[in-house]
């Protein structure tokens, strides 16, 4: 009674020495390096690249250990911090801004840990320092100005086939038409329907038709809603990994969350306040045709610019906006003054060589859209006071040049002013490609002091709190206690494993759940010992600690369930270092039943099984 | 360890003791509330560090006399950090900047340790989640247990769970300690834990009322299965608060609102494990009919009720 197979064996050592092996990559300390990549986000880093590095780094005679072409970035590594901040000095000082050059640390896993997909455990914000931004996407002004825009896309097609239009206008979801006449509300009502603009497959759908009135009342559906949403969080996606390229942070994330809210989370960043003024720039442009002095008050309006209190009138009509601009960059013209090159993407050259072949000689302003907000106070209706917060848009030329000619999807604006201007007009441009403006809903910086303190304190109340029931257990149990610690050594080592595995990130709650599992884990153990002591009492040892085993697991069983199912309803509710805490605490209950179980019982049977044993002391 | 505490003889008692400190906590629940830390109220804060200790008196008049008249100053930790809330609901997530250039400006110059900011509809969001999140794992441990067990054990272990809760939220009304993400986080974890103590004394009263069939009064069988489990129920929670006293002491004013809701956790939950789900059970007038189908000796885990 009480032996395992030798199979069974081999199968708990195999899965622990998986366990030690995957837990490994942290012990060996990350090593100070440095990433260099281009910053325009669309040229990757390059052979060339890598030898102008290397060659640098020799001229300045710094000494590094390691130096590689990864991905879209030049990774050297260095021995010490010194030698990595003065080599991030003597790039920027020799590549000046074509460059961008990031300060991280690299994991010094051996390669033939790598091979088997082993890495360090991933350290949360609050662990390493860093911030987190919570940005949500401002659906309805997408939906507005895509409205915006096809209403005067129809207003061009009506006035094309000879419809005359009496009004028409936008209002929240919905776009309005009025006819001049019968004639012109049939064929109206012929091109909607046709090409299923309007219908069950066509992104807008009929409120009302009156023949009787001549007029017609359209809105999105619930589908071309959708659409419009996940391309306005997509395309802002996109910019904001620019923008976050362009701050050269290792390991950025930024994802959705949810329908309309994008996280951004930059691990390791000193400067948070710069950080943020790049992120945080939500900022579009428009490009639009200047007025002709003569036009309707209806279809022109006017701008500020954003140096002066100069103002200019620009037609209401959109030519492309910021959304379309996939690449802006400065050199000089012929004449030694600066400009900026701009390249739109297919559909935005297309409605630029639309605009401007008919209008060569006139001229393009480019729009600033800033969205800003600001506080009032209030009273309601029980008459406190509240405060309501109002955004508004506040739109600035930056630019109106004149059109020298027919433009497509790459031109130059010319006259922009000092070669710093033109940089920064490229910059907004590169970089204020937002489909839809953004605020910040959430955002925690976490200083790099406060990031070490952390993990110093977490390390330390964990060693402390496996200590002490170390203690406990080998005191009140013996030889029993010896057993189930060497369970919870190895459920520490799984823990670690399987964290590292998953490249979940620790954050501080999710060591507290470790330290908390340390504590319950040995539940399962001390359940099983007192088990034994009362069968004990009745049987002769043997059959006393097999059937103290078998009956504790039905026990044991049901109460790990119940706790993992508290903690997967944490997992779904929480966000960021809560869910870092539902998933230690998920993980270390598996392996604390794997390791309270199996491993103590493999320990338990080779010091007693098969043994002929009169007394037993639990 | 052969320990006979009539515990049900005192259950009258018990239970009347737990109904007083439950409506207590419900009570200062209503009229007081619960503090509620960034996460839930929204807002903003900032954690600045000094060389040495400042007069926090100096940085709240800096901070009135430039209209941040609405801002909590605090100590944090040690009085080298200052911990600075702002109630401002306007959804401005410079404020945090802003009071920090202010601050080093006016003469106090520190090391930002961090800054938080959350917008109003992220805290109120934050809230219905952890109301609904609470509600669903009750809901779900209430169906888990009358599945495994029987439904009067499931009234049981959700009463108790009910009464853990709110008792460690009523602690935090009364004392205003700050209730924030972690703080919830710890409550869910107090479920579990809490609910882990039930099932092990539930486990062994349906073990008792099958096997023990020379007792007919449940309240003989009940104090035999607490009995048997006590020494067990002792010694877990004397592991779990060792550890959770440590991480109180050693793991840092971050985790320290998280430490103490467990610990609270932790001894109402040891408390509740005994009296509030043996009581309900005797309340639900529980036989050895309820447990209907005769097990053989070492029942199976697979085995339904």
């Amino acid at each position: 009674m009480n032996k395992f197979s030798p199979f069974k064996y081999t199968l708990i050592l195999l899965v622990l020495a998986l366990g030690v092996i995957y837990a490994l990559p942290n012990l060996y300390p990350a090593q100070p390096a440095i990433q260099v990549a281009y910053t325009d986000s669309g040229q990757s880093a390059d052979q060339a690249l890598l030898e102008s590095v290397t060659e640098n780094l020799e001229t300045g005679s710094i000494t590094f250990d390691e130096i590689f072409l990864r991905d879209n970035n030049i990774v050297a590594k260095f021995y010490s911090i010194e030698d990595q901040l003065s080599a991030k000095t003597v790039l920027q000082r020799a590549l000046l801004d074509k460059v961008i050059v990031a300060l991280n640390l690299e994991p010094t896993t051996p390669q033939w840990l790598k091979d088997i997909g082993g890495r360090p455990l991933k350290l949360g914000l609050d662990l390493s320092g860093g911030v987190h931004f919570l940005l949500e996407v401002d659906i309805e002004s997408a939906l507005n100005s895509r409205l915006e825009a096809q209403l005067n896309s129809y207003r061009k097609t009506f006035r094309e086939k000879k419809i005359f239009l009496t009004d028409s206008s936008s209002k929240g979801m919905t776009m309005f038409f009025e006819f001049k006449d019968d004639e012109g509300f049939n064929s109206a009502s012929r091109i909607l329907s046709k090409d299923n603009i309007v219908g069950i497959n066509g992104p807008l759908y009929l409120i009302t038709a009156n023949s009787d009135r001549n007029t017609i009342n359209v809105a999105y559906t619930e589908s071309a809603i959708k659409e419009i949403r996940d391309y306005a969080v997509g395309q802002n996606l996109t910019t904001l990994r620019n923008r976050v390229n362009e701050l050269g942070v290792s390991e950025p994330i930024v994802q959705r969350q949810g329908s309309s809210r994008i996280v951004v989370e930059l691990p390791g960043v000193q400067d948070p306040t710069a950080a943020k003024k790049i992120i945080g720039k939500t900022a579009n442009l428009e490009f639009r045709l200047e007025a002709k002095p003569n036009a309707s008050r209806l279809r022109k309006e006017e701008f500020e610019f954003k140096d002066s209190y100069r103002t200019a009138f620009l037609e209401k009509n959109i030519v492309v906006t910021g959304d379309r601009v996939t690449n802006a960059s400065t050199g000089f013209d012929e004449n030694g003054r600066s400009q900026v090159n701009i390249t739109l993407d297919m559909q935005g050259g297309r409605s630029m060589q639309r605009a401007t072949g008919p209008n060569i000689g006139r001229g393009l302003a480019v729009l600033f859209v800033e969205q800003k907000s600001k506080s009032e106070i209030d009273k309601d209706e029980e008459g406190k006071e509240v405060i309501i917060q109002t955004a508004y848009v506040e739109k600035k030329i930056i630019s109106l040049a004149t059109i020298q000619a027919n433009l497509g999807t790459s031109f130059r604006i010319t006259g922009v002013g000092s070669p710093q201007e033109a940089s920064e007009l490229a910059l907004l441009l590169r970089a204020g490609a937002l489909a839809a403006p953004m605020k910040f809903v959430e955002e925690r910086t976490v200083g790099p002091s406060l990031g070490k303190e952390n993990i110093e304190t977490g390390f330390r109340s964990v060693v402390i709190g496996f200590m002490l029931v170390v203690l406990f257990m080998a005191f009140y149990y013996r030889m029993f206690g010896i057993a189930a610690n060497v369970a919870l050594f190895s459920n520490l080592i799984l823990i670690t494993a399987i964290m590292s595995i998953l490249g979940a990130a620790l954050s501080l709650p999710g060591i507290a759940g470790i330290v908390l599992t340390v504590g319950m884990a040995v539940d399962a153990n001390v359940l099983i010992f007192s088990r034994i002591r009362e069968e004990l009492k009745l049987k002769e040892p043997q059959s006393a600690i097999n059937d103290g085993f078998s009956r504790a697991f039905v026990t044991i069983f049901d109460a790990n369930v119940t706790t993992l199912i508290a903690a997967l309803v944490l997992y779904t509710i929480g966000t960021g270092p809560v869910k870092g805490f539902a998933v230690t605490l998920s993980i270390g209950i598996v392996t604390s039943m794997f390791t309270a179980i199996m491993v103590t019982r493999s320990i338990v049977n080779l010091v007693y099984g098969g043994k002929n044993i009169k007394e037993l002391k639990v | 360890m052969n320990m006979k505490i009539p515990f049900m003889k005192y259950r009258k008692i018990a239970g009347t003791l737990s109904i007083i400190i439950f409506l207590a906590s419900i009570l200062t629940l209503t009229f007081r509330g619960l503090t509620l830390g960034l996460d839930f109220s929204g807002g903003t804060l900032v954690e600045i560090s000094y060389e040495e200790p400042v007069d926090l008196e100096e940085i709240r008049s800096v901070l009135i006399a430039n209209n941040y008249e609405d801002s909590q100053v605090v100590n944090f930790g040690t009085d080298l950090d200052v911990l600075i809330k702002v109630a401002d609901q306007s959804g401005n997530s410079q404020l945090g900047d802003q009071i920090f250039v202010l601050l080093n400006e006016s003469g106090f110059p520190g090391t930002l340790k961090r800054s938080e900011f959350v917008g109003p509809q992220i805290g109120s969001e934050l809230r219905d989640q952890g109301g609904v999140g609470m509600l669903v794992a009750l809901f779900m441990i209430l169906l888990y247990v009358a599945f495994r067990f029987q439904y009067k054990f499931a009234l049981g272990a959700v009463s108790a769970l009910g009464h853990d809760v709110v008792i460690v939220l009523g602690c935090f009304s009364i004392f205003a300690w700050d209730f924030d993400l972690t703080v919830l986080a710890a409550l869910l974890a107090v479920i579990g834990y809490s609910l882990n103590d039930t099932i092990v004394v539930s486990d062994r009263i349906r073990e008792n009322f099958r096997t023990q069939r020379e007792m007919d009064e449940s309240d003989e069988i009940i104090d035999l299965s607490l009995n048997q489990t006590l020494s067990r129920t002792i010694i877990t929670s004397l592991t779990t608060l060792l550890v959770l006293f440590a991480l109180f002491i050693f793991g840092g004013d971050l985790i320290r609102g998280f430490s103490l809701a467990l610990i609270l956790g932790v001894l109402i939950g040891t408390y509740s494990s005994i009296y509030v789900v043996a009581n309900m059970l005797m309340s639900l007038g529980i036989t050895q009919d309820d447990m209907a189908i005769p097990e053989p000796e070492g029942a199976d885990f697979d085995e339904m009720p």
